[in-house]
């Protein structure tokens, strides 16, 4: 047999071709539910890491049971609509039409304390970035922030899933004085000394830094109605505490 | 093979002369992108160099099984398809089970696809040899890759970070009590060459046959 004959060369790679297709795609169906499993557990674990609560992945779904009090969905006026927040795939959502949109609410409750964690999505250099961003009952205050990324480049935008990154999110507020929504800045060259509106930018890293501040501020801007309203009933506590027994019961 | 038992002098050397003499790292100096890029932490070094091991192994098997039959004018082609296949099948094996190293290698798992040491081992012997002899020199070369992968990342680990595999040694030890901290330098990529450099530097201190005379 003549192996470097014109036919046989072609035949030889349409074969190879199929073979290995075949035992790739198999592989992928195959390992998909646990693939899955890892990524789903990574979320929840993000959703608490942003309400510090640190934990590795095995022991995530329990807090995360323990800690996770409410799971909203709303539309873009700030009522509750019905579907399963954890499914919610923002990816998609991102995509459509602003009214069209469903947005993803996790409530928490730590130490006593209400949070509120809104998942975040948006476009950093190469690829999505993503995280979630917890608000204090005052829903203005920051309390933390989780990002990650797909394939920023590392050592630069990369460092967004570092904690010397998210730690400054803490305490910063979206709200200005006038009641305002102007969101939280990553600053390119440092944030201004005693701002609590900006955080330190990462050098070299701007255009994924910028990119996170476009997906604080676009993401978060979808709650606003929400926030409003509840921000006036935040104040009266007797329906804090109906709120939270409703929650706990 | 015939006369040649499984373990005859030739086939040992197949397996141990990669290790030392004839390192990929050291001595033919291939491979260097991943033992810099991987080598901050052990535990990516240990399962970086398994990767390797197995998808050597298995490639060089494969291609030696198939060299009678490979069209000569597409055998480039033919051996990356089975290296990337290989590869392929690691990284959806890690992401199932080691999620987290997983994510840690992230794209280095996917460049073993242009790691050198493999390609030309497929080349340069598989193509050439019975399966059994490229199985050992796919062994061989790829423990020659990966203790030299495991030793930088050993001194990284400890002395940027102090620990050694996760676990903070120098901390237990007390060494901070006396004043020491840690070499933030380490972790950058540049200390990776620094330590490979040192590390050629006493192989050849031992071994005087790998200096070469102008």
């Amino acid at each position: 047999m003549d192996v470097n004959k014109n036919s046989y060369t072609f035949g030889f790679a349409a074969i190879m071709v199929i073979i290995v297709a075949a035992l790739l795609s198999s592989a992928a169906i195959g390992l998909k539910p646990f693939q899955d499993r890892n990524i789903e557990l990574e979320k929840k674990q993000n959703i608490l890491s942003s309400v510090g609560i640190v934990t590795d992945r095995d022991g995530a779904e329990e807090l995360y049971l323990t800690y996770i009090k409410q799971e909203l969905v709303l539309n873009n006026k700030g009522e509750e609509v019905e579907g399963s927040t954890f499914d919610i795939d923002l990816a998609k959502e991102v995509k459509k039409e602003a009214d069209a949109q469903v947005l993803p609410l996790f409530i928490s409750e730590v130490d006593g304390k209400t949070m509120y964690i809104i998942p975040l999505r948006g476009k950093g250099l190469w690829g999505p970035i993503w995280g979630f961003i917890s608000l204090e009952d005052d829903l203005n205050t920051v309390f933390g922030a989780v990002f990650d990324h797909k394939g920023e480049t590392p050592g630069l935008g990369a460092e967004i899933n570092q904690s010397f990154f998210q730690e400054p999110f803490r305490d910063k507020l979206i709200f200005n004085e006038n009641n305002e929504f102007v969101s939280i800045t990553v600053k390119k060259g440092g944030a201004t000394e005693g701002s609590m509106h900006e955080v330190d930018g990462i050098s070299g890293g701007t255009i994924t830094s910028d990119g996170v501040t476009d997906m604080i501020k676009e993401r978060v801007s979808r709650y606003i109605p929400y926030l409003e309203q509840n921000k006036a009933v935040e104040n009266d506590s007797i329906i804090i505490t109906n709120l939270i027994s409703q929650v706990n019961g | 093979m015939g006369k040649n038992s499984l373990f005859s002098k030739k086939n040992k050397s197949l397996l141990t002369d990669p290790l030392d003499d004839n390192n990929p790292v050291t001595v033919q100096v291939l491979g260097i992108c991943s033992a810099l890029a991987i080598t901050v932490q052990l535990k990516p070094a240990v399962v970086m160099a398994l990767s390797v091991i197995f998808v050597m192994c298995v490639a060089n098997v494969v291609v030696s099984l198939m060299r009678n039959f490979i069209p000569s004018r597409i055998r480039i082609i033919v051996q990356l398809v089975v290296i990337a296949s290989l590869v392929i099948i690691v990284d959806e094996v890690l992401k199932a089970y080691v999620y987290d190293v997983s994510k840690e290698l992230s794209v280095f798992v996917g460049l073993i696809i242009t790691n050198c040491i493999i390609m030309g081992r497929l080349e340069a012997f598989a193509l050439a040899n019975s399966p059994w002899e490229s199985f050992l020199d796919g062994l061989g070369n790829a423990f020659g890759y990966g203790w030299i992968l495991i030793a930088v990342a050993f001194f990284r680990e400890l002395l940027g970070a102090g620990t050694l595999y996760g676990y903070p040694v120098l901390e237990k030890l007390g060494v901070y009590e006396l004043g020491y901290e840690n070499n933030g330098m380490m972790i950058l990529p540049p200390m990776a060459l620094v330590t490979v450099g040192v590390i050629i530097w006493i192989q050849r201190m031992r071994n005087q046959k790998l200096i070469e005379t102008n």
